[in-house]
């Protein structure tokens, strides 16, 4: 039997999608609406910074950046085979998306450490 | 002779009933997914290099509160969907007896509602 990528991409894809529906609905509410809008103050910089430069935070964040991009990766990898009849240029697809995530990992990595 | 008839593709297949449109619309969710992830990476650059308040102008700007907002509603959804489909995949027994559908679901939109308290915790208590 031939061993392909899928049940790992698979795999990837429901743990980000754990992931993302756990944590980033809260973390959008936060740092993109009420922050932004005034609605509750932005904690300051020492305390940010303090969260930021903690090494379980940032290995807890790069494992969240590389999960859900990958979900997404996935799911607009089918989604536009789907919605746009594409399906026969599938490999092309799946490069620029799961591409499009490596450099996501990679860049949050470079930012991260 | 030539190849197998191939009927007209429909281009609007996604419109035509409202299951169609729900499968679609819940599905780009993860264009949100993905943007929610480069947003936060732009944040914690900001932390990490000391440029919140330009940070903090990006992010106040009408059009990136309006997207955060579709991105809000976006995840919110991803969530609910997301959630909701667990007991198809994990079938718990216990002692013979099949934890119904409700309680898994019911457990993990718990676990949503605690871990978003305790982060928001983290993030707004005072040092």
């Amino acid at each position: 039997m031939r061993r392909t990528l899928e049940p790992y991409l698979w795999l990837l894809f429901s743990g980000g999608g754990v992931v993302a529906a756990l944590l980033l609905p809260v973390l959008v509410l936060l740092f993109g609406v009420l922050m932004p809008l005034g609605v509750v103050d932005w904690p300051t910089a020492e305390h940010l910074r303090a969260l930021a430069d903690n090494v379980l935070v940032r290995l807890a964040l790069l494992a969240v950046v590389v999960l859900c991009l990958f979900h997404a990766a996935h799911r607009i990898r089918f989604t536009s085979e789907e919605l746009l009849g594409i399906a026969r240029f599938d490999l092309v697809i799946a490069v620029i998306c799961y591409g499009g995530a490596v450099v996501g990992a990679i860049t949050a990595g470079l930012i991260l450490f | 002779m030539t190849g197998a008839y191939r009927p007209p593709r429909d281009n609007l297949w996604f419109a035509r009933t409202r299951h169609c449109a729900f499968f679609v619309l819940r599905e780009l969710t993860s264009v949100f997914v993905a943007w929610t992830i480069v947003f936060l990476l732009m944040f914690v650059d900001a932390v990490r290099t000391g440029s919140l308040q330009e940070f903090g102008a990006l992010a106040g700007r009408p059009w990136m509160i309006a997207i955060n907002v579709l991105a809000l509603a976006a995840t919110v959804l991803h969530t609910i969907t997301f959630l909701n489909l667990a007991p198809k995949a994990t079938v718990v027994r216990l002692d013979g007896w099949r934890v119904p559908a409700w309680m898994i679901q019911g457990g993990n939109h718990s676990a949503w509602v605690v871990l978003s308290v305790l982060i928001a915790y983290f993030i707004l208590r005072s040092p």
